[in-house]
């Protein structure tokens, strides 16, 4: 069910998300004249250049300056316009966080923050570069739609239909390079779990960056005789319950995965969600201090955020 | 000039070009870092730690040391380069620099490297704990002086105009903020941005003593450190070319944080021997 292309060594081809988001940018701008982008001095570490260059006027660069990018996007809205914020995640969510909760999600603005670099991403820049709080932070804001694109396909609609949607949107715009793990068939459903591999030992919810990884995991234990599920959530919030308590019903176990602080995030969501409703043993994977220096690829495999984590993990659980 | 300061500025003039060798060999390695922003504030950070500031390195929480806060913390091959210098902790350390688990981050932090105060990178943040540094000295009655240094990109985060007005307010006559007026931020030039001039006259506004200089002439820098305070904070507006050293680095906007291939590092290196 996956058609992951291959490259000629063999090894899966990979994708930095921003070239898919860019090129949909620029698109959608090209579509529909109310599509403008705000930076913040992010123009290039956006991947924006050619948006600049095509519709120099709907890009608005307020300069190093993100709460007011952030009240400026709003007010952009107001004016009637479709806002897609460009800025590194953690100066996104972090710093204008206040503007988000207020200017953004309590007034009900349809723009669009794209977090740009998120994660790990910026893994030797250390942890002021690394947005690993994001999803906490926007989760708290219950009314921000919160989407993590696995690979350009989903990177691609998810702007397409965030152009469209006329709500408070935080999405993350990946850099890590990703192989494709979603099948060109799939239907783009926000708030839907998109299930990848059936399983009915344990399921594996990943997001983001951990996808493939969580394949790579389910093909392992498989080898092991353990069958197990794999569902990409790209919806952090509001999460797919239905296929969480489904996982919680029909497994002996959950094991979440993500490239964001373990408090808060995709595995706190499930957490609640089963807890309440259908308890479940689980394990938690994500970052869970700030990161000491390193890649992202090191970073990544120094956490467990790897098939071998992922298969511990479940293993645990299985025991 | 006496032939005093004409020594002190020479002697300054000579650790700067080697901290900018050392800067090269210490981006080199990862192959990655802000060379151009290191460049520009060469000159400001060795005056300070080899000449102004007072300091013991080998006791680095030495409550009387005067405070340092590199607030445009994406240069730290500038600052480790100085700071192992000035004998915080072994030169050789620098070839570790963004490596795995190494304590030279690419951002300082106070938690690892001895010498900094503050763990800087997100930008706006420096002013604002110079400020209260400064505050502490004045109610804990301490004559310890704060530095901060700040890029001019930066001062487009409205977090600085929050701290300026505050240190003028409080009349922080302790607070010495440089701003390294290079004119390039990060993907273009500042007036092009988000525009900053008339900038001497902002900060006047505010309530502080601006002092406009050439910031790689050293006997400036160190006169303008030295002057008799006024009873205010003091800025100085440091005129500064990003990439200052290396010809063709020098006022370039893609050398932000672009890395010099090995025969660039080779050319730079040679334009550096003197
Ligand atoms: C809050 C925040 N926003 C954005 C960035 C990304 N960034 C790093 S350096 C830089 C440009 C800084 O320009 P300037 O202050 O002029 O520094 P310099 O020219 O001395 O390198 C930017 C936008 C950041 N580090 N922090
Ligand atoms: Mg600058």
């Amino acid at each position: 069910m996956n058609q992951i292309s291959v490259s000629h060594a063999g090894a899966p081809e990979t994708f930095d998300c921003r070239v898919a988001f860019a090129e949909t940018m620029i698109a959608l701008a090209r579509e529909n004249p109310r599509i403008v982008a705000v930076c913040n001095d992010s123009v290039g570490s956006s991947n924006m250049g050619g948006f600049q260059k095509e519709f120099p006027d709907r890009l608005i660069n307020v300069g190093i300056a993100e709460q007011n990018m952030v009240g400026v996007a709003a007010g952009l809205a107001n004016g009637g316009f479709v806002p897609f914020v460009c800025c590194a995640g953690p100066f996104l969510t972090g710093r204008a966080l206040e503007q988000i909760k207020a200017d953004i999600a309590y007034n009900h603005y349809g723009v669009v923050l794209c977090g740009q670099s998120p994660g790990l991403s910026y893994g030797e820049l250390g942890p002021t570069h690394h947005s690993i709080e994001d999803f906490a932070w926007m989760r708290a804001l219950t009314d921000i739609t919160i989407l993590n694109p696995a690979d350009p396909k989903q990177t691609r609609d998810a702007v397409r239909w965030a152009a469209q949607a006329d709500r408070p949107i935080y999405m993350r715009v990946g850099r890590f390079k990703v192989p494709a793990v979603t099948p060109e068939d799939a239907a783009f459903e926000p708030g839907r779990a998109l299930l990848l591999r059936d399983g009915s030992d344990v399921t594996l919810i990943a997001t983001g960056v951990l996808v493939s990884r969580a394949l790579a995991a389910a093909e392992r234990l498989a080898a092991r005789g353990v069958s197990a599920r794999v569902l990409n959530m790209m919806t952090i919030a509001p999460l797919d319950q239905a296929a969480v308590l489904a996982a919680a019903r029909e497994t002996r176990g959950i094991v979440t995965a993500e490239e964001a602080i373990v408090t808060g995030g995709l595995g706190a969501a499930v957490a609640e969600t089963v807890v309440q409703h259908h308890p479940a043993r689980m394990r938690i994977l994500g970052v869970p201090h700030f990161a000491p220096t390193g890649s992202a690829a090191f970073l990544l495999d120094h956490f467990g955020l790897n098939a071998d984590g992922l298969e511990k993990a479940a293993l645990e659980l299985m025991a | 000039m006496n032939s005093l300061a004409n020594d002190r500025a020479a002697r300054l003039a000579e650790i700067a070009r080697e901290t900018r060798i050392s800067i090269v060999h210490t981006i080199d390695a990862p192959r990655m870092g802000h060379i151009g922003g290191d460049f520009s504030v060469t000159d400001i950070l060795v005056t300070l730690f080899f000449d102004v500031m007072r300091y013991r390195a080998e006791e680095p929480g030495w409550a009387g040391r005067d405070r340092f806060i590199l607030s445009k913390g994406h240069c730290s091959a500038a600052l480790y380069s100085v700071l192992a210098r000035a004998g915080y902790f072994s030169p050789d350390l620098l070839a570790s620099f963004m490596a795995p688990l190494s304590p030279l981050n690419g951002h300082p932090n106070r938690r690892k490297v001895a010498g900094v105060e503050a763990n800087t990178g997100p930008l706006g943040h420096g002013l604002p704990i110079a400020v209260g540094a400064a505050v502490a000295a004045t109610i804990s009655k301490s004559d310890y002086r704060t530095y901060v240094v700040l890029g001019d990109g930066e001062l487009q985060e409205g977090s600085n105009w929050e701290a300026a007005m505050f240190a003028g307010h409080r009349r922080l006559e302790g607070l010495t903020a440089v701003v390294d007026r290079n004119r390039l931020q990060q993907g273009a030039r500042t007036e092009d941005t988000n525009g900053l001039d008339p900038l001497d006259e902002k900060w006047r506004a505010f309530g502080w003593e601006a002092i406009v200089l050439d910031g790689h002439d050293h006997a400036a820098l160190l006169d303008a450190f030295e002057a008799p305070r006024i009873g205010k904070p003091r800025v100085l507006i440091a005129n500064t070319r990003k990439g200052k050293g290396v010809s063709f680095i020098e006022d370039r906007v893609e050398w932000h944080h672009k890395v010099p291939s090995r025969e660039q590092v080779a050319l730079a290196l040679e334009e550096l021997a003197g």
